[in-house]
C-alpha cells in the first residue's frame, strides 16, 4: 500500500478541477536550478577575484572594512568562506537594507556572476567553507526523506517549527521558514550559521544527512495539503482561530436565522 | 415587589402577525418546495460522498484557489457528508419556520417551593426521620460510621497503590557516567572535540553498547546539547569552567522547568531559548536564566576527551536533569 | 393509513405499555423560548454527541499502545521510523481507512467547537444572571462540564502520541511533579515509573473513551433534566413575566428547529473537517523527548493556562530542603483552581452580596446588573491576556514583535488591563442605563429639526412603543442591604468584618442609574 507514495495528478484529475475549482486557475511554484560553475583557470580566477574585490569596495566594504577586516557594526569576513557569501548574498540577506533588523531574505541585488565574483573574493582572503558543488548535492539520490525528517525534529524544528515554517527567537530575532530556499543555501546555511544559526559541522551532521535534511525539506514543500487548507502549518492557534470565527461563526449564524421569525 | 411599582404597564404579548405562508397558500406551496429542494440538496451530498468513495483514488490532488493542493477523495467526501447533513438541517429549519404553526404559546410557571403546609410536613418528616434514627443522640454511632465511611475511602487508593513503583534513585540519575563516551544522534557516532568547530552545536546521547536499549524513558533524561565558543567568550566559575573542554559546554537538553528539549541556541547572543515557555538561558554564564518561567540554570554536564580525542563525560550529573519536584535538593 | 394516524397508534402503544401518556403529553406541549443564545448550549451537546460517533469510528483502528513499531504504511516520509504503535494507527487511520482522515478531523474539530460553545454558553448564562436560584445547581454541573471538557480534550490530543502531545503530556507530568509533597508518587503512579514509560497512552485511552465520557452523560443528562424540569429562562419583554414562559411547543416547531440544528451542526464540522486541516500528526513527527517544534502550543481552551504558565515569574523556594516550584504551582494550579472555585461558587457569592434569595426566571439586560457584567468582562480580559501570551511566539512572528515584549506587556497587562475592564466596563453599563432613561422620558432623537416661534431649532423627539419603554423599565433595582454594624441594642453584631466587607459590596453592586419611575413619568406629561 503505497498510495500516498507519489503526490501524482490523476488523469481524473482535469474534471475533478472543474468541480471543485471555484474559482481562477492554479498556479505551480517551481524552483530555478542554479546553473553548474565549471573548473576555470588560475588567470580566470584572480579575474574573478578581481571583479569580486571591486563589488566589495563598492558595496560592503562601507560596513564590513576595506579589507574585510570587519568593523563595530559589521563582522570580519575573514575565514567565512565562499559558502557564507553565496549565503547572504545570494538569498539577498545582504547588503543589509536596515541595520536594526534581522538580515532577512530578500530579492537578491547581485546576479549570480556578482555573487560569485564576491564569494571568490572573500574564499581567497582566508580558506573557509566552500560553495557545494551540484554533484555533492544530489540529495534525491543520496538523501533518505524519513532519516531527514527525524534529523530536521532533532536540529531544527526546535527554531525552524515542525514543518519548516520558522518560528520566533529572543528579542524580535527569529528563524525563517525554509520554504522555498534553494538546496545549496540550505546546505550553506547549515555549514556556516548564518546569523543567530549554529554551525552544524560536517562530523556531526555528515554531507549525507545534510542532503537527507534537504530531501526532507523538499518533501515537506512539495507536500499538497493532506486534510485541507494548511492553516499555515503553525499547529493549535490558528486551529483555535478558527473554530471560534469560521465554526461558531456559522452556527451563531444558523442560530440567529434561527430564531427570527419568518415573514 | 410593591416599591417596584412598574412605571409602564406591561402591553401584554404583540398581536401575531401571520406570516405570507399564513395566508398565501401560494407562498406555502413554495415554502413546500423550497423545503423539498433542501432536502434534495442534502441527497446529492450523500451522492457526491458515494461518487468520491468509490471512484475517487485517494492519491488525486486538485488546486483550489486561497487553500492550495487537496487530496480530493478527503475534500469529496467531506464535502459530501457536509452538504448531506447540512441541508436536512436547513429543510427542517426553514419548514418549521414557514410551515409549521408560530403562534407563540404561553405557559404558567410555578413556584418551585411547595405550599407551606407540605414543606412544613416534609420538613418535620426529616427532622423527625433523623431524630428516630437517634444519629444526633448517640454519638458513638454516628462517629464510628463517619470513621468507618472515611476508612473504606482508603481501600480504592490502596488497591491503586500498583499504578507504579515509588520513586527511585532513578528519578535523580540518568545514564552519563564517568567515561560515558558522547555520540551523535541520530546516528550514535562518537564526537572528537576537533569535530566541532566554533559556533557550532550538536545533539547527543551518551553511547549505549547497543543503541537499540535506548528508549524513550532514556532520552527523556539523558539528552544533552553540546555547544563550541571561544573560551574567551566564557564568564564562568572556575569550576565550571574546568567542566567545559576548549570551549566546548555540555548542557541537559531537557528544561528545568518543565521537561521541553530546550535547543534553540542562538550563535549571537549565545543564548538558548526554550520554545515551550521562552525560559531564556545564556550559555556563557552556564546556564543562568535570563528570561523567562525556569527558576534554574539547565545542569552542566562536566566533559572531558579521552586518548584519542573523542570526547566523553568527566564525571555524571551532580543534580537531577529535567523539571524540579518535591524530593530534589537544593543545588 | 394517514401518517398522523401512524403516529397515533405509536402513542397509543407507548401509554399502553408505560402509562406515560399524561406525562408525555404535557411533555410534548412543553414551551421552549426562542433565542439564538439559548442554542449555544445546544451547539455543545451536538458538538458531544458528533464527538462520541466519530470517536468511536476512531476506536475501531486506533492501537493505545506504547509498544515501539517500525512505521511501514502509506505516509513515505516516515517509512522506516521508530514509533509507537498509537502515533502508528494513528497515521494508518490517517492515511490508509478511507474517510479516517476526515473522521479524525471531524473529532478534532467538534472538539474545539464543543469547548468554544460551551464557553460562549457559559457566558451568555453568566451575562444574564440565568444561573440564579433555582438554577445554582446547574450552574455548578455546568462549571464541572467545562473542567471535565477541559481534561478530556487534552486527554483527546495527547492519544495520538505525536511530537507536540508528547510534549503537552511532559509539561502536565512537571506539574503533577511539582504537587508538594506527593508529586513524585502522583507522577510515578500515573506513568508507572519514570516518564514516559510505556503505560501511560493505554491509560489515559481508558479515561478518554470510557470514564470521562460516562461522566460527561451522566452530568449533561442531569443538567439537560434540570432545564426540563425547572422550565427555560426567558428574555424580558412585553407578555413575559417571571409566572410564565412564552415561546413555541416542542411538538412540532421545536423539535424541528432543534433536530434541524443538530444536523447544521454536524454539516458545519463536517464542512470545517472537509476544508481545513487539523492537527496534521504526520508532520509532527513521533514523540521523544529530545525533539520540539517551535511554537509548540495546546489546543485553544488550554492556551491560557500555558500563556499563564509562560508569564510566571522564575520563583522556586526550598522549605526545609523540599523543593516547592512557585513558578509552576501558581499558574499551574492555585490560579486555576481558584479561578474554577470562585466561577462555582458565583451564584452563591451574587446571592449573598444582594441579599436575593427569590426565583428569577427572567433574564437580566447585562447593563442592569453593573457590577456581574464587570466581573464577567474583568475575567474575560484575564484570559484574554493570558491566552494572548500563550501564543506570544506566533505573534511576534506575524505581528514583527518579540517575544519579550509581548511576555513583559501580558505580565504587566494581566495585572493592569482585567481591572481597568471591570472600571470601563461598569461606567459604560451605568451609562447606558442613563441612556435607557432618556429613551423612555425623552422619546427617540429623530434627527429632524423644527424652529420654534422664538426662532430657537429644537430637535424633535418622537417617544418610543410602549413595547420599547416596557422593556427599558421592567427590571428591578435592588437597594443595598442595610447592614448596620451595630444592632438595634447598640451591641456589636458577630462576624463585623464579614458584614462590613457584605455591606460594601452590596454597596457598589446597587449603584446603578434610577429607572423610570411612575413619579417621572408624570412630570414629564405635566410639563
Amino acid at each position: 500500500m503505497k498510495r500516498i507514495s507519489r503526490f501524482r495528478r490523476h488523469k481524473a484529475a482535469a474534471p475533478l478541477l472543474l468541480i471543485f475549482a471555484l474559482l481562477g486557475i492554479g498556479g505551480t511554484f517551481s524552483v530555478a536550478s542554479a546553473t553548474t560553475a565549471n573548473e576555470m583557470s588560475a588567470v580566470e580566477r584572480s579575474t574573478l577575484i578581481e571583479e569580486g574585490r571591486q563589488i566589495f569596495l563598492k558595496g560592503c566594504s562601507s560596513c564590513h572594512g576595506l579589507n574585510a577586516e570587519g568593523v563595530s557594526v559589521a563582522p570580519s569576513l575573514i575565514g567565512v568562506g565562499a559558502a557564507s557569501v553565496d549565503f547572504q548574498v545570494g538569498t539577498g540577506r545582504m547588503p543589509m537594507a536596515d541595520m536594526s533588523t534581522q538580515a532577512m531574505r530578500k530579492a537578491p541585488v547581485y546576479n549570480d556572476e556578482e555573487v560569485a565574483a564576491l564569494a571568490a573574493y572573500v574564499a581567497s582572503l582566508a580558506p573557509g567553507p566552500e560553495i557545494p558543488g551540484m554533484e555533492l548535492l544530489n540529495f534525491e539520490r543520496d538523501g533518505s526523506t524519513a532519516e531527514g525528517g527525524e534529523l530536521f525534529r532533532n536540529n531544527c524544528a526546535m527554531c525552524h517549527n515542525f514543518a519548516g515554517q520558522g518560528g520566533a527567537l529572543t528579542q524580535g530575532k527569529y528563524a525563517p521558514t525554509v520554504m522555498g530556499v534553494l538546496p545549496k543555501h540550505i546546505y550553506e546555511a547549515m555549514v556556516t550559521g548564518p546569523q543567530a544559526m549554529p554551525v552544524f559541522n560536517d562530523k556531526t551532521i555528515t554531507p549525507e544527512e545534510k542532503l537527507s535534511i534537504i530531501k526532507w525539506i523538499k518533501s515537506a514543500e512539495a507536500e499538497p495539503n493532506l486534510g485541507g487548507a494548511s492553516l499555515g502549518r503553525v499547529g493549535p492557534v490558528t486551529e483555535g482561530l478558527l473554530a471560534w470565527t469560521l465554526g461558531l461563526g456559522l452556527l451563531i449564524g444558523v442560530a440567529v436565522w434561527l430564531a427570527t421569525k419568518a415573514k | 415587589m410593591s416599591s417596584q411599582l412598574e412605571p409602564i404597564k406591561d402591553p401584554g404579548l404583540p398581536a401575531h402577525v401571520h406570516r405570507k405562508t399564513d395566508t398565501d397558500p401560494k407562498a406555502a406551496d413554495r415554502a413546500e418546495r423550497q423545503v423539498a429542494a433542501m432536502f434534495g440538496i442534502s441527497a446529492l451530498g450523500t451522492v457526491l460522498l458515494i461518487i468520491s468513495y468509490v471512484f475517487i483514488p485517494d492519491d488525486v490532488f486538485v488546486f483550489i484557489p486561497i487553500m492550495g493542493n487537496q487530496n480530493a477523495h478527503q475534500l469529496g467526501l467531506g464535502l459530501g457528508m457536509a452538504i448531506a447533513l447540512f441541508f436536512i438541517g436547513l429543510g427542517a429549519i426553514h419548514w418549521a419556520k414557514t410551515l409549521m404553526p408560530d403562534q407563540e404559546v404561553v405557559m404558567q410557571r410555578h413556584e418551585f417551593r411547595s405550599p407551606e403546609q407540605d414543606r412544613k410536613d416534609f420538613v418535620d418528616t426529616v427532622k423527625e426521620g433523623a431524630a428516630s434514627s437517634g444519629l444526633g443522640r448517640r454519638s458513638l454511632i454516628k462517629r464510628s460510621l463517619g470513621a468507618a465511611l472515611g476508612l473504606s475511602a482508603l481501600s480504592p487508593i490502596l488497591l491503586l497503590r500498583d499504578l507504579g513503583p515509588l520513586p527511585g534513585p532513578e528519578q535523580k540519575k540518568t545514564n552519563w557516567k564517568s567515561g560515558t563516551y558522547l555520540v551523535t544522534d541520530p546516528g550514535d557516532r562518537r564526537i572528537k572535540a576537533s569535530d566541532l568547530e566554533v559556533g557550532s552545536v550538536a545533539q547527543v546521547m551518551p553511547e549505549f553498547a547497543d543503541p537499540k536499549d535506548r528508549h524513550l524513558d532514556d532520552i527523556a533524561k539523558d539528552a544533552l546539547l553540546l555547544i563550541r565558543l571561544r573560551p574567551s567568550e566564557f564568564n564562568l566559575e572556575p569550576d565550571r569552567l574546568a567542566m567545559t573542554h576548549e570551549g566546548i559546554i555540555a548542557f541537559s537538553k531537557i528544561c528545568s522547568h518543565m521537561g521541553c528539549a530546550v535547543a534553540l541556541y542562538e550563535q549571537t547572543t549565545k543564548h538558548l531559548l526554550c520554545p515551550c515557555h521562552q525560559s531564556t538561558f545564556d550559555v556563557t554564564r552556564a546556564a543562568k536564566v535570563i528570561f523567562g518561567p525556569a527558576a534554574r540554570p539547565l545542569p552542566q554536564l562536566d566533559i572531558t576527551v579521552d586518548d584519542e580525542g573523542y570526547l566523553i563525560a568527566r564525571k555524571p550529573f551532580s543534580e537531577p536533569v529535567g523539571p524540579s519536584f518535591w524530593g530534589r535538593e537544593k543545588s | 393509513m394517514t401518517v398522523e394516524a401512524k403516529l397515533g397508534q405509536v402513542a397509543n402503544y407507548v401509554d399502553e405499555r408505560t402509562g406515560a401518556a399524561a406525562f408525555l403529553k404535557k411533555s410534548l406541549k412543553k414551551v421552549f423560548p426562542d433565542h439564538w443564545s439559548f442554542l449555544l448550549g445546544e451547539v455543545a451537546l451536538y458538538s458531544f454527541v458528533i464527538l462520541l460517533l466519530s470517536g468511536t469510528f476512531l476506536t475501531f483502528w486506533f492501537d493505545p499502545s506504547m509498544r515501539e513499531v517500525v512505521y511501514e504504511g502509506a505516509y513515505q516520509p516516515l517509512e522506516g521510523v521508530k514509533m509507537s504503535a498509537a502515533y502508528a494507527s494513528a497515521l494508518h487511520i490517517s492515511f490508509e481507512v478511507r474517510g479516517g482522515l476526515l473522521m479524525r478531523q471531524i473529532h478534532h474539530w467538534a472538539a474545539l467547537i464543543f469547548m468554544a460553545a460551551i464557553v460562549a454558553h457559559l457566558l451568555r448564562v453568566f451575562f444574564t444572571g440565568a444561573f440564579r436560584k433555582p438554577r445554582e445547581g446547574n450552574w455548578i454541573i455546568g462549571v464541572g462540564l467545562l473542567t471535565l471538557g477541559i481534561v478530556e480534550g487534552f486527554l483527546g490530543y495527547s492519544l495520538p502520541d505525536d511530537l507536540l502531545s508528547g510534549t503537552g503530556i511532559r509539561i502536565a507530568e512537571a506539574i503533577i511533579q511539582a504537587i508538594p509533597v506527593v508529586g513524585s508518587y502522583l507522577s510515578y503512579f500515573a506513568f508507572g515509573g519514570v516518564f514516559p514509560g510505556e503505560l501511560f497512552i493505554p491509560r489515559i485511552y481508558i479515561v478518554h473513551v470510557l470514564l470521562l465520557p460516562g461522566a460527561f452523560l451522566a452530568l449533561i443528562t442531569v443538567h439537560l433534566m434540570l432545564v426540563w424540569y425547572q422550565k427555560h429562562t426567558q428574555y424580558p419583554g412585553p407578555g413575559r413575566t417571571e409566572k410564565n414562559v412564552v415561546g413555541y411547543q416542542l411538538m412540532p416547531m421545536y423539535m424541528a428547529k432543534a433536530g434541524g440544528f443538530f444536523f447544521i451542526v454536524f454539516g458545519v464540522t463536517a464542512f470545517l473537517a472537509a476544508v481545513a486541516s487539523i492537527n496534521p500528526i504526520w508532520l509532527y513527527g513521533p514523540y521523544t523527548p529530545a525533539q520540539i517544534s517551535a511554537g509548540s502550543q495546546p489546543d485553544w481552551y488550554m492556551g491560557w493556562l500555558d500563556g499563564l504558565v509562560r508569564m510566571a515569574p522564575p520563583i522556586e523556594t526550598y522549605f526545609f530542603g523540599y523543593t516547592v516550584s512557585w513558578n509552576i504551582l501558581i499558574p499551574g494550579l492555585i490560579i486555576p483552581g481558584i479561578l474554577f472555585t470562585g466561577m462555582a461558587l458565583y451564584p452563591f457569592i451574587e446571592s449573598w452580596i444582594t441579599g436575593d434569595k427569590r426565583e428569577h426566571h427572567l433574564l437580566d439586560r447585562p447593563r442592569n446588573a453593573p457590577n456581574r457584567t464587570a466581573l464577567g468582562a474583568m475575567s474575560l480580559t484575564f484570559m484574554m491576556v493570558t491566552l494572548i501570551n500563550g501564543g506570544n511566539d506566533l505573534i511576534a512572528t506575524h505581528f514583527d514583535l518579540s517575544i519579550n515584549q509581548i511576555m513583559w506587556g501580558t505580565r504587566f497587562g494581566v495585572l493592569i488591563l482585567p481591572p481597568l475592564a471591570f472600571i470601563i466596563t461598569k461606567r459604560l453599563c451605568l451609562s447606558l442605563q442613563r441612556a435607557d432613561r432618556e429613551l423612555v422620558l425623552h422619546g427617540r432623537e429623530t434627527g429632524r429639526l423644527l424652529r420654534m416661534p422664538s426662532g430657537e431649532f429644537v430637535e424633535v423627539h418622537e417617544p418610543i412603543s410602549p413595547e420599547k419603554a416596557f422593556i427599558l423599565t421592567s427590571h428591578e433595582q435592588m437597594p443595598a442591604l442595610d447592614l448596620p454594624a451595630v444592632d438595634a441594642r447598640g451591641v456589636k453584631r458577630a462576624g463585623a468584618l464579614k458584614n462590613k466587607l457584605r455591606a460594601r459590596l452590596s454597596k457598589a453592586n446597587a449603584e446603578a442609574v434610577p429607572k423610570v419611575s411612575v413619579e417621572d413619568l408624570k412630570e414629564i406629561e405635566n410639563h
